[in-house]
């Protein structure tokens, strides 16, 4: 449930840019890692109960995935680690470097164009 | 209108834990961060490690819980300072909470600094405290699964304590997967089999805790 702690700083981080544009908050994208992965439903459902009764609520957020990246020792290759077949896909050996997780990372905001507002 | 920020999620906290790293330097203090399940004696490996190296190694500890301080009263019964955070709640330290920990230990009485997360193996990976170095314990108990199940926590440890090690006789337990799954996945990892309860394997433990000690 460190969800809940993710949700909240991103929470903050679009109040705050919301604030200073003066706009509606409409669709947010995170980014995440495998090793800090979120889970999918606990990070939307943590999100929504947040943002009830902020600028937020109601607003999208979409979670993207990135994979972890995985160097073979071997043959140099770099490939998608997989927990279930944890090898170098070409040489098929086991021996290799993990490269850098992804970090979370709150990517972009969309807003509400000035001129929807009230529009309809 | 669309805003790119590629802004890190937890750079607040992110930025409490570089904090706790000058003050851990300024101080000349080794800080490790222990994680685990409940009930792997993250509690009583840090209670017999404070009596041996009592006179060797003075060492003060952070304690985190979601309630009660029964944790800090066991670790200052075997003689060390400790500080107690009950998170309320919350399943992991933040470096915020730790923060104002370290500026209630004696510090300047210290060598080494334990924080002991709140019992997890999934979400305390995800925060930084300031700390030097990670310690994961697991215990036979728990099952030989373990490291292929929380990837994410054994990947970032620094020694992996294998803890309880006198059970491994009476119970199914896998400790060739265990190993092979953790080279999977770390391949630096100091891994160590103690049982802080009779003793077995604590003196390699000893060895490797004073080899981090800061010179002064």
């Amino acid at each position: 449930m460190h969800e809940t702690a993710v949700a909240q700083s991103v929470l903050d981080t679009i109040i705050e840019q919301a604030d200073k544009l003066n706009a509606k908050p409409v669709r947010a994208i995170i980014s995440c890692g495998q090793f800090n992965a979120l889970n999918d439903e606990v990070m939307q459902f943590a999100f929504q109960a947040a943002a009830e009764g902020t600028v937020c609520h109601a607003m999208e957020l979409i979670i993207k995935h990135i994979p972890l990246q995985a160097k073979c020792i071997n043959c140099d290759r770099l490939f998608e680690f997989d927990i279930y077949a944890p090898g170098c896909p070409e040489c098929k050996s086991e021996h290799f470097a993990f490269q850098a997780d992804a970090p979370l990372l709150l990517e972009e905001i969309e807003f509400e164009n000035p001129n929807d507002k009230g529009g309809l | 209108m669309k805003v790119n920020l590629n802004t890190r999620i937890l750079s607040k906290n992110e930025q409490a834990a570089e904090q706790n790293r000058t003050f851990l330097a300024e101080h000349k203090l080794a800080c490790l961060n222990l994680i685990s399940s409940p009930g792997s004696g993250k509690t009583t490996i840090l209670a017999r490690t404070i009596t041996d190296l009592k006179g060797k190694f003075r060492i003060g500890v952070i304690e985190g819980d979601i309630k009660t301080d029964y944790d800090a009263q066991r670790i200052r019964a075997a003689g060390a300072a400790a500080i107690q955070i009950e998170t309320e709640g919350a399943c992991h330290l933040s470096a915020p909470q730790v923060n104002w920990a370290l500026n209630k230990l004696p510090v300047n009485d210290l060598d080494l600094v334990f924080i002991e997360n709140v019992g997890n193996l999934v979400c305390p990976s995800a925060f930084d405290l300031g700390e030097g170095g990670r310690v994961v314990v697991l215990s036979i108990p728990e099952g030989d699964d373990k490291p292929a199940k929380y990837p994410g926590t054994f990947a970032n440890a620094d020694v992996i304590l294998i803890n309880k090690i006198d059970l491994i006789q009476y119970l199914k337990f896998n400790l060739d997967r265990v190993l092979s799954d953790i080279a999977v996945l770390n391949s630096k990892a100091r891994i160590i089999q103690i049982s802080a309860a009779t003793g077995q394997g604590m003196q390699t433990w000893y060895d490797w805790l004073l080899e981090q000690q800061k010179p002064r």
